[in-house]
């Protein structure tokens, strides 16, 4: 589909069959598209369909293993961010690349500032330059302001200010309202508009789709690393973007548990912790699986963490079969037999640097397998044993280095680590992010398992088809609020990416 | 070691696959090289055994136990990811607290005239609690606010060392009674040094306490996550780790049967550096006690080895730099063998 147009003189940046593997996945596959110059072009698709590394390629922090940019017609390669800079391509990251305690010029300036004949820097000239870039943008921002002082909205135009002083032609913006508040957001639109009518070009990467409409002059979608289509906004309906953007057949392996569901073992009501997550309520009944379903940013990560009491909900109630419980420290949900598997397994989940048996052990050690302060080492190793064991974990054994060992294997061992526990609430976020595809199957097929045996499981998936195969009922979030809760026989992915995308 | 029975999905070859010596091996042979080096240099250049000397060995440890004192302690800070610069300070103001409190009638000025003669558990206590206090004082600091150890532990040092000067405005501490100056005498400092490794020893490998500072150095958000009360355990490992900075205050002073306010001086970097010689790494999560022990004991052979060839004392500490620099590196070399092993 779309093949590449030929050179129109108004055609910016041509991507032409681009293809990029990582380990284990393909990210893009033979991607084409075009971006002209005063035009924005939106990117839209779910977690993981390669948008990101569209972009990444087009900024040169990674290079295609197959096909080719054009810029304004030339044949373009990057080998590195600089060299992406130099040819005019700026990209403005989610977190951005500020430095907090250097000023806003200083910022902008960096590594290029006006110097003397001695080599010291020309502050006034530094600031005036930065003042008229500013104002070129209509930025009403001082120069001297540390970056520090600024809001997130502020720190974007800073960002657009430095690729603006790099005469960048062509931007690309991942996810720039993601942060913002709607005034603010509207405000980066008008200087959007502003620099393409300068003649810039946009990437825009968006998981909203009101600005779509607002903003953009064409949208592509992207789906498991393919290009789907790309056409002008006005030609496409919502519901038409979001069949594109979901439309993959369900393969059936996922080990179906049935639905069982015990008495309510946890129930949320009016939990609130701003700006994170706002008024979610919900019931989870033992022998369930409750799906948690969402884009990236949406608050369920938080919602888990406040659950397990890491970071504690501001307002609202927790009930633990039906008794009140205050959760303000993991102990605390741990003694109610709460367990939490988090997203980052390198971040919060493993001790690369300790042995399997010593990250297996960890959270036992409040309990049964302690006496007087002393571990009862031989009861422990043969439980860790028998867990990891019963998990497949591949490991020549168990004192084998954490950091030795695959993800899907790393996964299981934080998985086992909680089973030792014998949870009876078992939140689980991301189970299978960055899992081999044996291991994934493992995995799923170990939830459903402990879900017949009467755990309640609530489990935040970013993949659709591994929430819609394992769900019994699927919550959907969307800006830290619940837009509804779909029970299995009426889920499908048009109707959750109509509530997680609003 | 091995009671875990590997799982019959692994191929036999990967677990016969060899585990390799403790860590402590390769820090043990460098002792035993330095050793004979200086046992080798004896009989070439002064014409007697370095290591066939009993009293010649005593007098080496006696000479370390002091350093081994504080880095049992230090090396559990770092193990957490920490770092403890107070130690040497806490050595000199818990030698003044202990000396004051161990008077004899003899004392001419005693510091509180009316208290003479104590029992010996009162200067004991006093030393230990003053320790501790100071240690609880770091851990506080470093758990509940999000200042780095090394400024936390850096204030408290230079307070520390403060307060030793102003207790007696600077004058030292004499007259001390017989049973606090047995404290030092003969190979006490020794028992008492190879006491506190075993006891910790023990912690570390044996106790919950150990298992969670281990954890904790390894990924602090991750110990977190399971449920361990971090800040909670920070306090305690820091405050062990002062009043084992206490004990060797005791320790010091009673050796030099009188409390000074400069005792102590740069203890926290000998005793760091016994630590890391002995494997413990700065980034968290590694290090052990009998590295640690044999650590100090290099720092010993060194320094009596350099006296017995009749070296300068510069020499001395040129080389203790350089020791500690390799180990490090060699420790490094090592850490990265292992885990490219897989």
């Amino acid at each position: 589909m779309a093949g590449p147009a030929p050179a129109a003189p108004q055609c910016l940046l041509e991507v032409r069959h681009v293809s990029k593997a990582f380990p284990g996945v393909v990210a893009l596959d033979d991607v084409s598209l075009s971006l002209k110059a005063g035009t924005v072009h939106a990117l839209m698709g779910e977690n993981g369909a390669g948008k990101s590394t569209l972009m990444k390629i087009i900024a040169g922090i990674y290079r295609p293993d197959e096909g080719e940019l054009r810029l304004r017609g030339r044949a373009l390669q990057l080998r590195s961010p600089m060299e992406a800079l130099h040819n005019g391509i700026a990209m403005i990251h989610q977190e951005l690349n500020l430095m907090p305690s250097m000023s806003v010029a200083e910022n902008v300036w960096i590594g290029r500032e006006p110097l003397n004949a001695c080599g010291i820097i020309r502050h006034r000239e530094l600031n005036a330059r930065t003042q008229a870039l500013l104002e070129r943008l209509q930025i009403d921002l001082d120069p001297r302001t540390p970056v520090r002082a600024l809001s997130v909205a502020a720190r974007q135009m800073v960002e657009i200010a430095k690729a603006l002083s790099r005469q960048s032609q062509l931007l690309i913006m991942d996810e720039p309202t993601s942060a913002l508040t709607d005034k603010e957001a509207q405000h980066l639109f008008t200087v959007i508009r502003e620099l393409t009518a300068q003649g810039t070009g946009v990437f825009y990467i968006t998981h909203r789709m009101d600005e779509l409409f607002e903003i953009a002059d064409e949208v592509s979608v992207l789906r498991d690393g393919r290009h789907i289509a790309t056409d002008r906004p006005d030609n496409l309906s919502r519901d038409a973007i979001i069949r594109m953007m979901v439309g993959r057949e369900l393969a059936r392996l996922f080990p179906c548990a049935p639905a069982n569901p015990g008495p309510v073992a946890l129930s949320a009501r009016a939990l609130n912790l701003p700006p994170k997550f706002h008024d979610v309520s919900f019931d989870l009944h033992a022998g369930e699986i409750l799906g948690v379903a969402g884009l990236i940013g949406a608050g369920r990560s938080q919602l888990a963490e406040a659950l397990f009491g890491l970071t504690p909900a501001s307002s609202g109630q927790i009930l633990i079969e039906g008794c009140e419980v205050r959760v303000d420290c993991p102990g605390a949900a741990m003694a109610r037999g709460v367990a939490l598997v988090t997203e980052d397994r390198k971040e919060s989940g493993c001790f690369l640097g300790l042995s399997v048996l010593e990250n297996l052990e960890i959270s036992v050690l409040t309990r049964e397998f302690v006496r007087l302060g002393f571990v009862r080492k031989g009861a422990l190793t043969r439980a860790c044993a028998a867990i990891s064991h019963s998990l497949r974990v591949k490991t020549p054994d168990l004192h084998e280095r954490m950091e030795n060992l695959s993800g899907g294997n790393q996964q299981k061992v934080l998985l086992g680590r909680w089973l030792l526990m014998q949870p009876k609430i078992l939140i689980l976020d991301e189970p299978t992010r960055g899992v081999d595809v044996g291991a994934k199957a493992e995995i799923h097929e170990l939830i459903s398992r402990l879900v017949a045996q009467g755990a309640a499981v609530l489990m935040i998936s970013s993949e659709m088809p591994e929430i819609l195969g394992m769900s019994h009922r699927i919550m959907v979030m969307h800006e830290g609020r619940v837009t509804g809760i779909l029970a299995r026989a009426e889920a499908d992915q048009v109707k959750i990416m109509n509530l997680a995308a609003r | 070691m091995s009671e875990a029975p590997a799982p019959p999905s692994v191929g036999s070859a990967a677990s016969a696959r060899a585990r390799g010596l403790p860590s402590e091996a390769s820090i043990l042979m460098v002792l035993v090289g330095l050793a004979l080096t200086f046992e080798l240099l004896g009989w070439i250049f002064v014409g007697q055994s370095f290591l066939f000397n009993a009293q010649r060995l005593v007098v080496m440890i006696l000479q370390v136990s002091v350093i081994g004192i504080i880095a049992v302690g230090v090396t559990q800070v770092i193990i957490s990811g920490g770092i403890d610069l107070s130690s040497g300070s806490v050595v000199a103001l818990t030698a003044m607290v202990a000396a004051s409190l161990a008077q004899s009638s003899d004392a001419v000025r005693a510091v509180y005239p009316a208290l003479i003669d104590l029992p010996l558990i009162v200067p004991l206590a006093a030393g230990l609690a003053v320790g501790a206090l100071a240690g609880l004082l770091n851990g506080t600091l470093i758990a509940w606010t999000s200042i780095p150890p090394f400024i936390a532990t850096l204030g408290v040092m230079v307070s520390a060392r403060g307060i030793a000067k102003w207790y007696t405005r600077g004058q030292p501490v004499s007259m001390l009674t017989d049973s606090y100056a047995d404290i030092g005498g003969g190979v006490v400092p020794v028992v008492i040094f190879l006491a506190t490794a075993l006891v910790f020893h023990v912690a570390l490998r044996y106790t919950r306490y150990g298992k969670f500072t281990y954890a904790i150095g390894a990924n602090a958000q991750a110990a977190r996550v399971s449920g361990i009360n971090v800040p909670r355990h920070l306090i305690v490992v820091y405050t062990i780790a002062g009043g084992l900075s206490g004990l060797a205050g005791i320790v010091t002073s009673a050796r030099a049967v009188s409390g000074q306010s400069g005792m102590g001086m740069m203890y926290e970097l000998d005793a760091i550096a016994a630590a890391v010689i002995g494997g413990a790494s700065l980034s968290g999560g590694v290090g052990r006690i009998t590295g640690t022990v044999i650590g100090t004991l290099i720092l010993g052979v060194v320094t009596s080895g350099f006296t017995f060839l009749r070296i300068d004392a510069y020499y001395q500490e040129i080389v203790k730099g350089a020791i500690i620099v390799v180990a490090v590196i060699a420790d490094q070399y090592r850490q990265r063998a292992r885990s490219r092993r897989a």
